[in-house]
């Protein structure tokens, strides 16, 4: 898991890479919640997050709330697969009220 | 509300469901002849109304859910949407016993889980109710059949309109540290069948800093759907985080209350927690007003009076009562027309009554002793004083008795279900034919008569009613007639169990008898000796049964149970029409008028109900029966027995002897006493174990002067007086 952090134009992006697991929470954590006072916006690349467990649906929840309490908007992109697939299972998209690309459901 | 509390209202709630079920049954039975009755119908639905809301009220879920069926069915046929006929009253009949066995299952042991058994009727009842539940009208809205899982029935009306199971889940903040993953759960549980909805609660979850990572804050609120899915198998996914998580299940349909439960259950915001509900699809809005406003209503029930009561078995409970406001406004309907008779009711405990009879025992003895003070004294302000006390001690006696004295027809109708359900088994028309419904007798005696005659009804109906074909070739009606006839008549109450069948074999009885050894053959018999041989103990063979019809079975049980209760039984049987039992009991077991004797030093009571006449032995009678036991009395033969032979009383006889006639089931016998002391209020105490095969003494009392009566068994006297002298004459 790395994290990769830049502020343009007072947008932080966050780039999450592997796993977002229990394994790397506590480390996760640590690094993004800083980040909401390096610029105005936060947003949050997580093209390759591999896998994706409670743990770390947790810290992008914590992570929003942070930001709506702090009044600066967040913005989840480029989601990938597995995050999709998490936040399509328990219906948060709308919570975190980006767009994404929806994937044909089939149940 | 204290257990002890809770405990009383549950057996309140017991004894409310047995005259329910009984008042179910009477009516169940009322509609075969006349089933349009719509009282009958509508007194069956309240009673299963007010057993399933009781029943709730006490969490008892197996009833809730059987009789909630149940009272479907009953309401589809209150609309008219269902006729009735026999065999939805057999139907209706059967549920009722099942809900009869649930009750007393859990009166007998209330944490008892309902056993297999009980569980297969249940369903196997459930399965047949569910045709009439939705009716070939509507076949569109029958339920999809679910293993049968009592909980998990289809529930209509004031039910949640959405036919999906919901879930709640809060995990356990240890539960990832744990190495569970609470995603792997829903995702295999969206696998299993189908997450229609799932609601993320993150509330739980503290800000920033104090937010462990490596903790699960999370909750879900889901609706599920899943073909042929119970609640077993959805307890089953979570079986691994079972200590991590809370978990609550609702099954599909279920009933608004138990969402106002899981919202008072829920660790959430009353209010929020409800939007969500409505948001997450579970209920509608107008679904979560009720529920809220059944909460109000819960609430503010514990506030006062005898809401209170209810509101705390409910909060104590932690049970939320189903359809409570229904089944209290059913009740308050059926109160209304019940009022009249309700009001004049109470109900009392029955060693309360038990204890005020023993002290009216008492009394009735410390008067005794009182008069015969005051006689004494030879003053007769205190003789006139004790003479009015005496006889108001009298009046309390009679109304204590009284009140323990109930209507033998409660006893009677029992046997209309018998009767019908025997005579279906067996293939004979029989009806039943009631009579002297409203004669009363001593309570502890009719608890204790049920049995033998229920034995005694069988028996006519198994053995003494021909099949039809025999009936109309002897030229009588195909449908045969059962009777139970009761009435008062000396001092006792005779119950008579009749039938119009082909009556006894008297030479048939006999012959058997003489094969048993019960009889020599040159015996003479009457005839009501002889049907009397088939209470013999060694009558019951199963050989009997095909050579006397079966009579005889089991028949010196019944002889047996009577005889316990200070009864006789006597037969009388015409062939070819009939035969009919008489049992003959004592109407009471505690107080007794009686008439007091004296012979030498020693004092005998009988009951004076038996008390014929009283004559004089004079002395040309004395020398003319000196070596025999009879006189002639106007002309008919009157045996006696000489009271000083039988008890051997030391002495010589008094001067002048008289003799006390007695009367028992029709037979007369004279005992010859030396005194008459006259009327005598008898409280009879038992005599002691020692005493217990003694022929010829009921019992005993004690006299006013401190002294010991004993208490005649005329039945066995004038048996033996009978007897004795049939020998002496062979």
């Amino acid at each position: 898991m790395t994290i990769h952090i830049e502020t343009h134009n007072g947008v932080c992006h966050v780039h999450v890479a592997g796993e977002m697991t229990i394994y790397h929470a506590a480390e996760i954590k640590a690094e993004l919640l800083p980040c909401l006072e390096l610029g105005a916006e936060l947003e949050i690349d997580l093209s390759e997050v591999s896998e994706m467990d409670t743990a770390g649906f947790q810290l992008l929840l914590l992570a929003k709330r942070a930001a709506l309490a702090a009044n600066k908007p967040l913005r989840l992109v480029a989601h990938s697969p597995a995050t999709l697939e998490v936040l399509d299972m328990l219906n948060m998209a709308s919570y975190f009220g980006d767009p994404v690309i929806m994937p044909r459901t089939v149940h | 509300m204290s257990n002890a509390e809770f405990d009383q209202a549950l057996q309140t709630f017991f004894m409310e469901s047995r005259e329910l079920l009984e008042a179910m049954e009477e009516s169940l039975l009322g509609l075969e002849s006349s089933p349009d009755d719509d009282d009958a119908i509508n007194a069956i639905f309240r009673a299963a109304h007010t057993i399933k809301g009781s029943g709730g009220l006490f969490g008892l879920d197996g009833i809730v859910s059987f009789t909630h069926v149940v009272e479907n069915v009953l309401d589809r046929v209150r609309g008219g949407h269902v006729p009735v006929n026999g065999e939805l009253i057999a139907l209706l009949l059967s549920c009722r016993d099942h809900i009869g066995m649930l009750v007393e299952q859990i009166a007998a042991d209330p944490s008892a889980q309902p056993d297999k058994e009980l569980e297969s009727v249940g369903s196997m009842l459930l399965a047949q109710l569910k045709s009439y539940q939705t009716g070939v009208t509507h076949p569109a809205c029958a339920p999809v059949s679910t293993s049968s899982c009592t909980e998990i029935l289809p529930q209509t009306g004031n039910t949640v309109e959405n036919d999906l199971w919901h879930i709640s889940l809060r995990f356990g903040q240890d539960v990832l540290r744990n190495g569970m993953d609470p995603l792997a759960f829903i995702r295999y549980l969206d696998n299993m069948g189908k997450i229609v909805h799932i609601l993320t609660l993150p509330d739980a979850m503290p800000f920033a800093l104090e937010m462990d990572p490596e903790s699960c804050y999370l909750g879900f609120e889901i609706d599920f759907q899943g073909e042929g899915i119970d609640k077993a198998a959805i307890e089953g996914v979570f079986e691994f985080v079972r200590e991590d998580c809370s978990l609550r299940i609702l099954p599909p349909h279920s009933r608004i209350e138990a969402y106002t439960q899981l919202i008072n259950e829920l660790p959430e915001n009353n209010i929020a927690l409800g939007e969500l509900l409505v948001n997450c699809g579970s209920l509608t809005r107008k679904e979560l007003e009720q529920a809220l406003h059944l909460q109000e209503v819960l609430r503010s029930g514990a506030g006062t009076g005898e809401a209170s009561k209810l509101g705390d078995i409910l909060v104590e409970q932690g049970v939320v009562q189903p359809e409570l406001i229904d089944a209290a406004l059913g009740k308050q309907k059926v109160a209304r027309e019940n009022k009249s008779q309700e009001s004049k009711l109470i109900r009392i405990q029955a060693d309360k009554l038990d204890q005020l009879i023993n002290l009216v025992g008492e009394m009735v003895i410390a008067g005794a002793a009182t008069s015969l003070i005051a006689q004494r004294t030879q003053d007769a302000a205190l003789h006139e004083a004790t003479s009015t006390l005496s006889r108001l001690v009298e009046e309390i006696r009679d109304s204590a008795l009284q009140l323990r004295m109930v209507q033998i027809g409660e006893t009677f109708s029992r046997f209309n279900r018998v009767v019908r359900d025997v005579s279906r088994e067996i293939g004979k028309d029989i009806g039943l034919d009631i009579l002297g419904a409203e004669t009363e007798l001593d309570k502890s005696v009719v608890e204790k008569i049920g049995d033998p005659l229920m034995h005694l009804v069988r028996n006519s109906m198994d053995h003494g009613i021909e099949a039809a074909e025999i009936r109309l070739q002897r030229g009588k009606p195909a449908r045969g007639t059962l009777r139970l006839n009761a009435y008062h008549e000396s001092g006792s109450i005779v119950v008579e169990v009749g039938d119009d069948g082909g009556g006894l074999n008297r030479a048939r009885i006999f012959a058997k008898a003489l094969e048993k050894g019960l009889v020599t053959a040159n015996q003479v018999l009457s005839d009501q000796e002889v049907y009397g041989l088939i209470f013999e103990a060694g009558f019951s063979t199963a050989e009997a049964v095909t050579n006397l019809s079966g009579r005889g079975v089991g028949m010196d049980v019944v002889r047996r149970n009577i005889e316990a209760l200070r009864g006789t039984v006597q037969i009388d049987s015409v062939e070819g029409t009939g035969t009919t039992v008489k049992i003959r009991l004592p109407l009471t077991l505690a107080i007794i008028d009686g008439f007091l004797m004296g012979v030498g030093n020693s004092s005998y009571v009988v009951p004076l109900d038996m008390v014929m006449e009283c004559i004089e032995l004079n002395e040309a009678e004395r020398q003319e029966t000196r070596d025999s036991n009879y006189i002639n009395l106007r002309g008919t033969i009157l045996p006696f027995i000489r009271l000083r032979d039988q008890f051997s009383v030391r002495g010589k006889p008094a001067r002048h002897e008289n003799i006390v006639v007695v009367q028992y089931a029709g037979l007369r016998a004279g005992l010859v006493v030396d005194e008459l002391m006259g009327e005598f209020q008898t409280v009879i105490k038992p005599l002691g174990k020692l005493f217990a095969n003694l022929k010829g003494i009921g019992g005993s009392t004690i006299l006013g002067s401190g002294e010991v009566a004993l208490i005649l068994d005329v039945p066995t006297l004038i048996q033996r007086a009978i007897s004795l002298e049939s020998r002496v004459l062979n």
